[in-house]
C-alpha cells in the first residue's frame, strides 16, 4: 500500500472519461486501504487484552490528529504548534454535548466537534495564512498557550481548572451482540470507545487518502513548493492556506472528540503545550507528510513510554527513576531520528527505496549518480 | 451539595449496578485463565499478596514534594511486610507517574487496573487528575481509597460508592482559619490569595462564613503563571494586613518573594497544602537564586495541622515514622510528604487488617464505611467515613511556624464539617501508635 501523500504522482493528463475512471480507481483504492485498516483494527482489538485496547484507543485519537497535522505541514508547508488547543475545542464540545440525560448519538456529536473546531481553525487560519516560518510557529504557539485559559475565564460553562468529566457512552445493544458474536466477550464501554475511535480513524484515513490525490492536495503541494508558480497558475495562495488549516483543524476536532471519551475528562491540564509538541514529534518521527508515518509516530508516542517504564522497573529501578527514564529515552529517540534519519521513518524508507530503484535503472549504463 | 436522587442519577446508578454485575461476570469468566489466586476472589489479591497502586506526579512541575508521598507509602508497606504482612499477605505497591496530567492519569490507571490488575487504587494524587478516573474506577468496581486531595468531590457515595477522601477538605480548613481571624484579629483587614480552582474557591467559601465583612480584597492566580506581582500589589493597595493563602507550596514561596520586593508585610495564613516549611524554604532559596536562605522568612506564618508534623521529634507517631523511614527509606531526611504517605498507608493497612482474612473489594469498602470513623491513625480528628459520607479527616488546629522550623499551637484541636456545621473543640485524646507500629485487626 502506498499512502505517501507527498510523493503521490499527479494524475497524468487523459480524456474526461479516462479521468473519471482514474478518479473512481483512486476512490476504490482509498476505500480498500481504509477497509483493510478497519479489518486489522478489529482483529487487533479482539485479539488483545483490555489494557492494550485502551492503548489502541489512545493510538486512534493520536493518529487522527497526526494525520491532520501531517497534511498541513507535509502537504501545505505550514507549521502548527497549536493543534493541542484545537483538540481541546473538539474535546470540550464533546464533553458539553455528552453531559445531558439523553445525549445525541456519537456521530452527531463528533460532527459538531468537527464543525466547532473548523470554525476556530478558520479564524486561526486567516491569521496563519499571512505568516511564515518562525512567525507562524510563534503565533500558533501563543494560541496553544492561550486557549486553555478560556476554560478558566468562562468557569460557569467549562468548570475551570477541574474541567468537565465525560461519562463514556454506553455501548448500544447491537454492539454488545456484535462483540459477543466476534469474540464471545462482554463489550465494556472502554471497548465501545475503542471501536468508535477506530471508526473515526478509518473515516479520517479515507478522506486523507483521497485528499492527497485530489485537486485540493495538488494545490496544497503547489503552494508549498513554489508560491510564485502556484499563483501564476491561478491558485489563490491565501485561500488555499486557510483551507489547509481548516481541514487540518477538522481532524484535530475529531481527534479531540475521541480523546475526550478515552481520557474521560476535558480539562486545561490535558491540553498543555506538551500535547501540541508531541503531535509534532509524532509527525516528524514518522516522516513529514506521510500517513503511514503518522501511524508509526503515534504508535511510538503511545507504546514507547509504558514500555520503557516497564523495562526500567524490571531492571530494579525505583518507581521514580523508572518514571524519569521514559522522557529520557523519548528524547534520545528524537535526537537520533533527527541526526540519523531526518526524513523520519517513512522518509528514510522511501528515500532508500527510490535510491535502489534508481541504481537498478542505472545498472545498464553505469554513469554519474542522479 | 444536595443528594436528592434525580431520575438521571437513578438510571446512572442502575447502569453502575449493571456494569458492576457485568464486570463481575467477566472476571468470573476469565478467572480460570489467569491463575491469579483462588477461584472467585477479586483481582490483585492472592493467599500470599495484595497488589495496590496509585498515580502520583513523579516527574514534572508538581513533582517536588508530592513525589515523596509514594516513597512514604512504600516504606510503610515494606515495614508491614517485614513484620508479617496483612493476614500473612505481602503488600505490593506500584506508584505510577502521571506528571500531573489527567490524560496520563487515565493511561496509568488503565494500566494499573487492566494490566497490573491491582486490588485497589490508593492515594491517587490531585483533583483534576483523579477526577479523570473516578467514573472508570467506580464502574469497574475498583476500591478508590484515600485520595490525596482535599476536594469535596470524593465525598459522593451515591455516584462514587468506591471512592473515599482522606485529608480534611479545603472548606472546613477555610472555616477554621476564618474563625481564628474573627476571634483573634477582629480589626484586621483580610485579603484572600487563592488558587483559581476548588482549592481557592472552597477555602474562600469556608473563610467567608466567619470574616465576610472583614475582607477587603480577593485575588486569584492560575497555576503555571508565575507572575503574581499584580495580585500581591492589589492586596497591598487594598490595605489588607492579614492575607489568607489557599495555594500550593511554590506559590507560597513566590508570594513571599514578591511581598519582600514590594515591602509588603501582612500576617500570612496559608492553608496546610501550601505551608510545608522545608519545601517552601528550599523553593525560596531556588527562586531567589540564593538571596533568601532557608525558611526564616516564613517565621510567624500561620497554618493548620491535622496530624503530627515531621519536626515534632517527641511525638510517638513521628518516632514511628522516623523508625520506619530509617529502616526502609532511601536515607534522605524525613519530610512532611513522606509522613503524609506513611499516614495514608497506615489507614490502608488498618482497613485491610479490619477487613479480615477473606478480604474482598466489597469488604474493604464496607470496612471503610462501618469502621472508618474509628480508625486509629495519627489524625487528631477522626475520619468522617460512614455509609452516607466518604469524607476524610474532620478537623485540625491552627499553628504558627517558629524560627527553629517547629510549630506552636494557636488553637486546640477543632472539629468541623462542610456547610453550616459548627466548629467545636475536639477533646478526645489523640491516638498513640501500637507497640508494633502496625494497626491491629
Amino acid at each position: 500500500m502506498s499512502t505517501d501523500i507527498t510523493t503521490a504522482v499527479p494524475a497524468p493528463p487523459a480524456g474526461p472519461s479516462a479521468m473519471q475512471r482514474l478518479l473512481g480507481l483512486n476512490l476504490v483504492r482509498s476505500l480498500l486501504v481504509s477497509l483493510g485498516v478497519l479489518v486489522v483494527g478489529v482483529l487487533l482489538l479482539e485479539s488483545t487484552d483490555a489494557y492494550t485496547n485502551t492503548q489502541l484507543s489512545s493510538l486512534t485519537y493520536f493518529t487522527i490528529a497526526a494525520i491532520g497535522l501531517t497534511a498541513l505541514t507535509g502537504l501545505n508547508g505550514q507549521i502548527s504548534l497549536g493543534h493541542g488547543a484545537l483538540m481541546a475545542v473538539g474535546a470540550y464540545t464533546t464533553a458539553l454535548m455528552l453531559d445531558t440525560d439523553s445525549p445525541l448519538p456519537f456521530p452527531v456529536i463528533a460532527l459538531a466537534a468537527i464543525v466547532m473546531t473548523s470554525l476556530v481553525g478558520f479564524v486561526v487560519g486567516i491569521g496563519a495564512a499571512r505568516l511564515h516560518g518562525p512567525y507562524l510557529a510563534g503565533a500558533t504557539l501563543a494560541f496553544a498557550v492561550a486557549l486553555p485559559s478560556v476554560a478558566l475565564y468562562f468557569k460557569g460553562t467549562f468548570n475551570g481548572e477541574a474541567g468537565l468529566t465525560v461519562i463514556s457512552p454506553r455501548p448500544p445493544e447491537w454492539f454488545v451482540s456484535f462483540i459477543d458474536a466476534v469474540s464471545g466477550e462482554f463489550a465494556t464501554s472502554s471497548k465501545y470507545v475503542a471501536y468508535l475511535g477506530l471508526f473515526c480513524l478509518v473515516i479520517a484515513l479515507f478522506f486523507a487518502l483521497n485528499l492527497g490525490r485530489s485537486k485540493i492536495g495538488r494545490h496544497w503541494r503547489a503552494v508549498r513548493d513554489q508560491e510564485v508558480a502556484a499563483e501564476i497558475a491561478g491558485i489563490n495562495l491565501g485561500r488555499t492556506r486557510v483551507q489547509a488549516f481548516v481541514i487540518s483543524a477538522a481532524y484535530a476536532g475529531l481527534a479531540g472528540a475521541v480523546m475526550a471519551m478515552v481520557v474521560r475528562l476535558a480539562a486545561p491540564t490535558v491540553f498543555t503545550l506538551v500535547l501540541s509538541l508531541s503531535l509534532l514529534t509524532a509527525v516528524v518521527i514518522g516522516g513529514l507528510g506521510s500517513i503511514t508515518g503518522a501511524f508509526i509516530g503515534s504508535a511510538v508516542l503511545v507504546f514507547l513510554p509504558p514500555l520503557v517504564t516497564d523495562l526500567s522497573t524490571d531492571a530494579k529501578l525505583s518507581d521514580t527513576q523508572a518514571a524519569q527514564m521514559s522522557p529520557l529515552i523519548y528524547g534520545i529517540v528524537l535526537v537520533l531520528v533527527m541526526l540519523l534519519a531526518p526524513g523520519g521513518v517513512m522518509g528514510t524508507l522511501s528515500m532508500a527505496w527510490r535510491r535502489r530503484r534508481a541504481r537498478r535503472q542505472l545498472t545498464a549504463t553505469p554513469t554519474k549518480k542522479g | 451539595m444536595a443528594h436528592q436522587p434525580t431520575p438521571a442519577r437513578r438510571s446512572r446508578r442502575l447502569a453502575l449496578g449493571a456494569a458492576l454485575a457485568a464486570s463481575a461476570l467477566v472476571v468470573a469468566a476469565c478467572g480460570g485463565g489467569d491463575g491469579d489466586g483462588g477461584g472467585g476472589s477479586d483481582p490483585g489479591i492472592t493467599d500470599e499478596s495484595i497488589k495496590i497502586g496509585g498515580h502520583f506526579p513523579l516527574t514534572g512541575v508538581a513533582a517536588p514534594g508530592y513525589s515523596e508521598i509514594p516513597l512514604g507509602h512504600k516504606a510503610y508497606y515494606d515495614f508491614v511486610n517485614a513484620n508479617g504482612g496483612v493476614h500473612d499477605r505481602e503488600i505490593e505497591f506500584i506508584a505510577k507517574d502521571d506528571g500531573y496530567n489527567p490524560a496520563k492519569t487515565t493511561e496509568v490507571v488503565n494500566e494499573l487496573v487492566l494490566k497490573d490488575e491491582v486490588f485497589a487504587i490508593v492515594g491517587g494524587l490531585g483533583t483534576p487528575t483523579h477526577q479523570a478516573v473516578t467514573n472508570f474506577l467506580n464502574s469497574e468496581g475498583v476500591p478508590d481509597l484515600t485520595v490525596s486531595s482535599g476536594s469535596i468531590l470524593w465525598d459522593n457515595p451515591e455516584e462514587l460508592p468506591m471512592t473515599f477522601g482522606w485529608q480534611p477538605d479545603y472548606e472546613s480548613e477555610g472555616k477554621i482559619l476564618g474563625q481564628y481571624i474573627a476571634e483573634n484579629m477582629p480589626d484586621a483587614k483580610v485579603g484572600i490569595f487563592g488558587q483559581d480552582d476548588e482549592l481557592g474557591e472552597d477555602g474562600a467559601k469556608g473563610l467567608k462564613q466567619y470574616v465576610e465583612d472583614q475582607i477587603v480584597a480577593e485575588v486569584t492566580y492560575v497555576p503555571g503563571n508565575t507572575d503574581i506581582g499584580p495580585q500581591i500589589a492589589e492586596l497591598q493597595k487594598s490595605g489588607a494586613d492579614v492575607v489568607v493563602g489557599f495555594n500550593v507550596p511554590s506559590y507560597t514561596a513566590l508570594s513571599q518573594l514578591v511581598s519582600l520586593k514590594l515591602n509588603y508585610k501582612p500576617e500570612w495564613l496559608v492553608s496546610n497544602v501550601g505551608s510545608d516549611a522545608g519545601l517552601v524554604g528550599s523553593l525560596l532559596e531556588k527562586f531567589s537564586e540564593g538571596a533568601v536562605k532557608g525558611s526564616s522568612p516564613l517565621t510567624g506564618l500561620y497554618t493548620t495541622a491535622y496530624m503530627p508534623q515531621s519536626t515534632e521529634a517527641d511525638d510517638p507517631w513521628i518516632q514511628l515514622w522516623q523508625k520506619v523511614w530509617d529502616e526502609y527509606g532511601d536515607g534522605s531526611p524525613l519530610t512532611n510528604y513522606k509522613v503524609y504517605g506513611m499516614a495514608e498507608a497506615y489507614t490502608i493497612v488498618e482497613a485491610m487488617m479490619k477487613s479480615g482474612e477473606d478480604m474482598s473489594r466489597e469488604s474493604i469498602v464496607d470496612t471503610f464505611e462501618q469502621d472508618g470513623g474509628d480508625f486509629t491513625g495519627p489524625n487528631y480528628v477522626p475520619f468522617r467515613y460512614s455509609e452516607d459520607r466518604h469524607a476524610g479527616i474532620g478537623g485540625m488546629k491552627v499553628v504558627q511556624l517558629q524560627a527553629d522550623g517547629t510549630t506552636a499551637d494557636k488553637t486546640p484541636v477543632l472539629k468541623t464539617d462542610v456547610g453550616d456545621a459548627e466548629i467545636e473543640e475536639f477533646t478526645d485524646s489523640a491516638n498513640t501508635p501500637p507497640e508494633s507500629g502496625i494497626p491491629s485487626d
